[in-house]
């Protein structure tokens, strides 16, 4: 084997193990969180690419009037709830959230696409689209759901994931998407060749994780999350709000998600449909991680990168039949190490 | 159980479906359709619905059904009629494999797991050379009987329903069984089963088994009703519209699955057709109007639509009380059940730093009434697990009539004749007290999973069933023989759970707080109920709070404080005790 074939693959693979991990993390947020595995990971991964891919080439993409059709049901979700003790300072808040919000942002987006806007707004209004998108899929989908089981919570998910998915072909076409690099320019180091994006990407995994790392071991609203996480009940009658917390749990993801995308939409042609497979993956590093350590999943995910990157090369027809079955050593190990001693009530 | 009446009518409707005059050859297709995805449907409602283990992957044994018989009568020439117990096998043995990876997976894991698999396998699928990759496989012999080839969608109709219905019988005949109950026991946690002898990985792979055979059926239909092959219909997208056809249909129901395929599939075929015609030019409309339809069903009905629509027809209990003319043979004795019954050396439990249990010794005599007290968070529900081997000892020893049983699992010590109950209630809620009392006497049964769907097991069954009705009699429940253990109040699960411990047959029963939300008349109830018990030869070690119950019940008392043993007596000495005195109130008297 060639050493500077095997440090390129190595580079290839961190990069995207890179993106995985963001998605692990967020993906073992989310769970920790509201107990939802989050199969539509992956649309705010498209979504958030696509939207960025479609700003930088002046088209208006359709997940801004998407956002407020959202905000606009959970608007009418708020009402509905609180049909019957409804105040004006609840109703003009949640209008303001939910319905000002988002329509500014289309006015915004309206304004700008076709004048081709500099590459930082685009990321900017893409980030801030598909987090509207995530807190609102929240409200509508899944906070109404938040009592039920985690198999009823996985099929809401799997129906939120086909009907995104049907409206990113809707909005986005069948074609697939390039989109301008964050960061131009590139050096070499010996063998290797680093871009500018791939330093992004690199940067920002990092950035996120101890950022993520920081808020969960910081501040306050960090520990209400976790205190969800450990116990719904319990952290209610602390007076933790757990619907804010589910709330937050999906803005980070959404967010987390679309940088994701707007990441390796440089780098890769995505379609409207490419988000579940990457989806899957951050998935599998997050089963790694035991779907409670982020650092493991953050280990888990540079190796399944390495893995893809390696086996691509030497067995492409096999590439994903190799990434996937991957978990089935990993979940033998789990399995004959910790053997399950809690109960489950669902 | 229900009746059998309705799935007569049922399939006589189904019979007749062809028959009438003017019904779209159409709507024949989407019948066997459906009657495809409900064979697959009913397997998950057994695995994920009843036994609680959620896979994505059934997919996956569906394409080994149906590529195993494609395989075999296109390359090899063999009979349609050959290949269906093969592809049975495969998916089965399949199942076995991939089984004794995923089902010991807790929670999270093995949903999560299913889906690698699931999709690994479907990559897998649309690679290999001999399986036609992404093309697959074409020109697939149809079903025939004789001369008779089932060519048409009308022909081989019937063979689908008729494996759709006999699967439903073979299926609801095996959840009311010996195995069916320790499957239903499942979902609950795997503690309270293991108390009473059922080895819940094998239940477990059992389910997992049999849902994948259902799958391979389903595939082994699908190959020779479409008589072509390809990967598309075993990917991971059709793995998880099985599981969310038997969420919607109502997962812990067998003919839920049945009315989930109906709805899905239905569903899926009226917004292919009609939404182009009220939305024109759109690719994927069908997608997100089913997918928002799936999100709205499930809020408004997260339990599945079949118990909805049962809940119009109250279901009349038969209130046949079982025949407990019938005996049931013993538990298989020792010689001597006489002497020290019991006999706990040193025994020690670490948690980490935290000593729950603190080298506490004592022993429970033959025909004798041992209590077990002390303050809250003194060891006593610990020391409860170590003995009955649910945790294993961190050193000390535990022996059962002279023998060494140090980290026996709890399987192996019910064997013994120690059976128990739990300080929190582990009773199956959705099932009769009849049926969680039958899981103790689960040991004394012998019906595997095949003689119970063929319903071999019937005389195994009423005695087995008789037993259970003769415990609840003996501790007062037989009014609420029929009910579902989840709507008696706590203090009746309580008394339920003794029941249960009772059908063991045991010669030591281990009752954790069994006086706890009893009336003062249930409790002297009780109290007579275990003097009784112990003038019939049994012993009694129990843990409890109520000091009036203790002291006017036990012959012999340990007091644990902080994990450590520190008195043992009759009631009168352990009264007057200083220590005890001391733990309990603070101050030494």
């Amino acid at each position: 084997m060639n050493t500077t074939i095997m440090l390129f693959l190595v580079q290839d693979g961190i990069t995207n193990g890179a993106i995985y991990a963001l998605l692990g993390l967020a993906l073992v947020l989310v769970f920790a969180v509201t107990r939802v595995i989050l199969i539509p990971q992956g649309e705010f991964v498209t979504y958030g690419a696509l939207t960025y891919a479609s700003l930088a080439a002046g088209q208006m993409p359709g997940t801004a009037k998407l956002a407020l059709a959202l905000g606009i049901g959970a608007f009418a979700f708020d009402l509905f709830v609180a049909r019957k003790a409804l105040h004006g300072r609840l109703v003009v808040r949640s209008f303001i959230a939910n319905v000002v919000l988002p329509a500014i942002v289309l006015a915004l987006t309206l304004s700008l696409a076709a004048q081709k806007p500099p590459v930082a707004v685009c990321i900017a209004l893409s980030l801030v689209i598909v987090a509207m998108i995530g807190l609102y899929l929240y409200r509508i989908a899944f906070q109404p759901l938040a009592h039920t089981s985690v198999l009823v919570l996985l099929i809401a998910s799997v129906g939120v994931h086909l009907a995104l998915q049907g409206l990113g072909l809707l909005f986005f076409g069948a074609e697939g998407q390039r989109g301008p690099a964050v960061l131009s320019g590139a050096f070499t180091a010996g063998a290797l060749r680093f871009t500018g994006q791939s330093i992004t990407v690199y940067a920002i995994t990092i950035a996120f994780i101890v950022a993520l790392w920081l808020f969960f071991g910081l501040t306050l609203y960090g520990k209400a999350l976790r205190a969800t996480a450990v116990n719904r009940l319990g952290a209610r009658l602390a007076g933790i709000r757990t619907t804010l917390s589910g709330q937050i749990a999906f803005l980070l993801a959404s967010v987390i998600g679309a940088l994701s995308g707007i990441l390796i939409v440089p780098i890769t042609t995505l379609y409207y449909d490419s988000g579940f497979l990457i989806g899957l993956k951050g998935f599998v590093a997050a089963i790694i991680g035991g779907l409670v350590s982020y650092p493991l999943t953050a280990v888990a995910a540079l190796v399944v990168g390495i893995v893809e990157a390696f086996s691509s090369f030497y067995a492409s027809n096999y590439k994903e039949v190799i990434v996937f079955m991957l978990l089935i050593p990993v979940l033998l190990l789990r399995s004959l190490a910790a053997p399950a001693v809690e109960e489950e009530k669902d | 159980m229900q009746s059998r009446l309705p799935i007569l009518v049922f399939a006589l409707v189904m019979a007749a479906i062809p028959f009438i005059p003017g019904v779209p050859p159409f709507w024949i297709v989407l019948l066997d359709n459906i009657g495809l995805a409900a064979l697959v449907a009913m397997g998950l409602v057994l695995l994920t619905g009843v036994g609680g283990l959620t896979s994505f992957g059934q997919a996956a044994f569906v394409g080994f059904g149906a590529y195993t018989t494609a395989v075999l009568t296109t390359a090899y020439g063999l009979s349609p009629w050959l290949t269906l117990p093969l592809s049975l096998l495969v998916s089965g043995s399949l199942a076995v494999l991939l089984g004794l990876i995923t089902v010991r997976l807790s929670g999270h894991y093995l949903p999560l797991g299913t889906i690698a698999w699931g999709l690994g396998l479907f990559y897998l699928f649309s690679k290999l050379e001999f399986l036609g990759r992404n093309d697959g496989i074409s020109a697939i012999p149809p079903l025939s009987i004789g001369t008779f080839k089932m060519l048409s969608a009308g022909s081989i109709y019937y063979a689908i329903w008729i494996a759709v219905i006999l699967s439903a019988l073979l299926t609801t005949n095996l959840l009311d069984s010996r195995t069916g109950r320790a499957i239903r026991a499942l979902r609950r946690g795997h503690v309270a089963a293991e108390a009473f002898g059922v080895h819940t990985p094998s239940a477990k792979l059992l389910v997992f088994i049999h849902a994948a055979v259902l799958a391979g059926l389903s595939g082994w239909l699908y190959a020779h009703f479409q008589r072509a092959v390809n990967p598309t219909p075993f990917g991971a997208h059709m793995g998880i519209e099985y599981l969310f056809i038997a969420v919607v249909g109502g997962a812990g129901y067998v003919w839920g699955g049945v009315l989930g395929a109906a709805i899905v599939v239905i569903l899926k075929e009226v917004l292919q057709s009609y939404l182009p015609l009220i939305l024109p030019g759109s690719g994927q409309v069908e997608t997100i109007v089913f997918g928002i339809m799936l999100v709205a069903l499930l809020q408004l009905a997260p339990g599945g639509l079949w118990p909805w629509l049962m809940s119009f027809f109250p279901e009349r209990t038969d209130g046949r009380k079982p025949d407990t003319s019938l005996k049931l043979e013993h538990r298989a004795r020792a010689p001597a059940e006489t002497g020290v019954l019991l006999q706990v050396e040193k025994a020690r439990k670490q948690f980490g730093g935290v000593v729950a249990v603190n080298n506490v010794s004592f022993d429970v005599q033959a025909r004798e009434i041992v209590a077990l007290i002390g303050p809250n968070g003194a060891g006593k529900s610990t020391t409860f697990n170590l003995i009955t081997g649910v945790l294993s000892a961190t050193s000390g020893s535990i022996s059962v009539l002279g023998k060494k049983v140090d980290n026996a699992p709890p399987q192996e010590i019910v064997k013994l004749g120690i059976s128990r109950t739990f300080q929190h209630v582990k009773l199956v809620p959705d099932m009769t007290v009849l049926e969680n009392v039958a899981i103790g006497a689960h040991l004394r049964g012998h019906s595997g999973p095949i003689s119970s769907m063929l319903r071999l097991d019937r005389a195994d069954e009423a005695k087995l069933l008789a037993e259970a009705a003769r415990q609840i009699e003996r501790v007062g429940l037989t009014e609420q023989m029929h009910q579902l253990a989840g709507s008696l109040s706590l203090g009746q699960q309580r008394i339920v759970e003794i029941a249960r411990a009772l059908c063991v047959d045991p010669m030591l029963l281990l009752l954790d707080e069994p006086a706890a939300g009893l009336r003062h008349m249930e409790k002297q109830r009780l109290a007579a109920l275990l003097r009784e018990l112990r003038d019939g030869g049994m012993s009694v070690l129990l843990v409890e709070h109520d000091m009036g119950f203790v002291m006017n019940l036990a012959d012999r008392i340990v007091v644990l404080d902080f994990g450590t043993k520190i008195a043992e007596g009759t009631p009168a000495t352990i009264k007057t005790n200083p220590e005890v005195i001391k733990a309990y109130l603070g101050v030494a008297a």
